[in-house]
């Protein structure tokens, strides 16, 4: 898997060498995304991903609604804007349609994991072969840092100021540990984006969930926990530490479900 | 090819008229009175190398047939009522990112769960938008078992032509009704225009297609919703209609769907008694067929609508009309089907 490194490793007409560049699945559209929000890395690694594969001309990507509603200004393949937390149903009509593209999902946890858990589920359990990533920050950005169901307990939001009080709105929802018993799910892996290593770690997850939809393994999906340094009321360096300190305990990385090889 | 007259279920005509009309792709929910529908296609679709899908919703349903329709597919969904109105927020994305679908409508009584006897209660719902936002369907309305199986292929055909959702209006008696029709044996090829704005991935094309109804931009949105509106009144010149004993009417009875097919026979019950009773009938809910009916009416002293709600096609008609004449209404609801001969009383009535 080492064909994204194809252009960087290259020299330009200049005769520098090229070390980094943007993902030619990637459109020259500044990212609206906050400051430290992980929005902007994940878009690249979708983009990184696209490139890597060289999926460009068969993939049909599936917004959601929340911070990554303008994701398709961003990529340079063909979108679907879905409606709230129903990517995974678009996605299941695009794929259903046209079993050999690479249809993938992007979306937030208010959207996956609230108000399209049903959607969500069902995908799973149906073992769609579509790839979801799944950035889960624990709360509603886009609309002003509401509570999420993923809230941790104690967590301040703007509809639980007192923090989220578990017996008035339960405990966080795990959505890997809740999917891994489905056995329509192929993969499952979540990974905080709060360093290079765990970037790196993200990489070769979604190369793993890009893999078993090329592969027709069935449902794949790569939680990533991601800051919200705006919504979290922190600055973007407070907001990594909390990922590592206190996200990761409720939220544990690594992979649940690989079936790759079977 | 052979065209057999043999008995035919409504819901079965829906089905089969959806193969021949093309359908690509089929996405539902079981719900009564409509439930032959995904059922017969469980079969026939994968039987011509078509997507079936049972969903786990109404709501997933729209939406799977909103990916299926972006992607350029000719994809539709069936329910009743409730289905129906679970299903509004996918059609008004559908219809704001201008996608062709069918959605069928086999009406039941309501509000609520109401019950599951025959209905046209959701007429306002299918002819004035019914989801957020300004937007509208075609709304095509059979009257027997033969136009279930017509219009499927109909409304697709309209549905591409204008890049917009349309419905099939029937209800729980044409859905649940038998009666002999015409159906060839193998559907016949259908026509599947080129969809060039289709996100089905780029493979070669010089730009991205985006499937989309956000438009944050005010004045880029007024201007999106002006287009919409414009594509609208251009549907307008496609109204279709039917009307019966309605040249020499001196009353004109208006009703759709099963309601017509009652209609029709309270008109030669009417003129029995020596009152000239004619019906319209309008095939296209939307677009209204407004211009038809004021030029059927002209001569006529009156007219009477008749449906199965409290009155909403009626102000259609009326607005129509515009003080003319006389529009009197009948309508029963929850399921009560009135007979020819009560409809004929009301034609009496009106006449007078």
């Amino acid at each position: 898997m080492s064909t994204i490194i194809e252009r960087p490793g290259t020299q330009t007409p200049e005769g520098l060498n090229c070390v980094f560049e943007k993902p030619r699945a990637m459109s020259d559209k500044p990212f609206h995304y906050c400051p430290g929000c992980s929005h902007g890395t994940y878009h690249r690694l979708v983009g990184e991903m696209i490139d890597e594969f060289d999926l460009m001309s068969r993939t049909v990507g599936v917004c959601p609604v929340g911070c990554a509603v303008f994701a398709y200004e961003y990529f340079e393949f063909d979108m679907v804007e879905a409606s709230h937390g129903r990517a995974p149903a678009v996605a299941t009509g695009v794929k259903r349609c046209l079993p050999d593209r690479f249809v993938f999902t992007y979306q937030g946890d208010g959207d996956l994991a609230s108000i399209g858990m049903a959607e969500t589920i069902h995908a799973a359990a149906r073992g769609e072969n579509i790839t979801v990533f799944f950035v889960n920050n624990g709360i509603f950005g886009m609309t002003g840092g509401q509570m999420a169901p993923t809230s941790l307990i104690g967590q301040k939001t703007t509809t639980s100021q007192a923090g989220r009080d578990p017996m008035l709105t339960g405990q966080p929802i795990k959505v890997c540990e809740l999917l891994s018993s489905l056995d329509g799910v192929a993969y499952l892996a979540r990974v905080p984006l709060s360093s290079p290593k765990n970037i790196k770690t993200c990489r070769k997850y979604m190369r793993n969930a890009v893999r078993c939809q090329l592969e027709g393994k069935g449902f794949a999906l790569v939680e990533a926990l991601s800051p919200c340094p705006v919504q979290w009321g922190m600055t973007p360096g407070d907001a990594i530490d909390y990922i590592d300190e206190k996200v990761v305990k409720v939220f544990p990385p690594g992979e649940f479900i690989n079936k790759l090889n079977d | 090819m052979q065209a057999k007259r043999r008995l035919v279920k409504g819901n079965e005509a829906i089905a089969l008229g959806a193969v021949a009309g093309g359908c690509d792709a089929f996405f539902g929910y079981p719900i009564t009175p409509q439930n032959e529908v995904p059922e017969i296609l469980s079969s026939e679709m994968p039987r011509h190398g078509r997507v079936f899908l049972q969903a786990e919703s109404e709501v997933a349903s729209i939406n799977m047939v909103y990916g299926a329709a972006a992607a350029g597919l000719r994809a539709m969904t069936s329910s009743s009522s409730p289905g129906i109105s679970l299903m509004m927020e996918g059609m008004s994305y559908i219809a704001g990112a201008e996608l062709p679908c069918l959605v069928v409508n086999v009406m039941r009584g309501g509000p609520g769960l109401g019950s599951i006897a025959a209905s046209q209660a959701d007429y306002f719902q299918a002819v004035k938008g019914g989801g957020h936002g300004d937007y509208r369907c075609i709304v095509l309305a059979p009257w027997n078992v033969e136009e279930m199986y017509a219009f499927p292929g109909i409304a697709f055909d309209m549905a591409d032509r204008y890049r917009n959702p349309a419905m099939i209006l029937a209800d729980g008696v044409l859905g649940q009704m038998m009666e002999p029709a015409c159906i060839p044996s193998e559907p016949p090829a259908a026509s599947h225009p080129e969809k060039p704005w289709a996100a089905n991935g780029r493979n070669g094309r010089s730009h991205k297609n985006v499937a989309n109804s956000l438009v944050i931009d005010p004045h880029e949105l007024r201007d999106h919703n002006r287009k919409l509106q414009a594509k609208y009144q251009q549907m307008q010149a496609e109204c279709k209609w039917d009307t019966r004993l309605a040249d020499d009417a001196e009353i004109i009875v208006v009703a759709y769907g099963i309601t017509a097919r009652i209609a029709f026979s309270a008109c030669k019950l009417a003129r029995k008694r020596g009152i000239k009773a004619g019906l319209f009938r309008p095939i296209t809910l939307y677009p209204f067929p407004a211009k038809p009916l004021l030029e059927t009416a002209a001569n006529a002293k009156s007219l009477l609508v008749v449906e199965l709600s409290s009155g909403q096609m009626v102000e259609d008609v009326r607005l129509t009309i515009n003080g003319k004449q006389p529009v009197a209404f009948y309508g029963e609801m929850g399921g009560v089907i009135p007979s020819p001969a009560e409809v004929c009383e009301r034609i009496v009535e009106a006449a007078q």
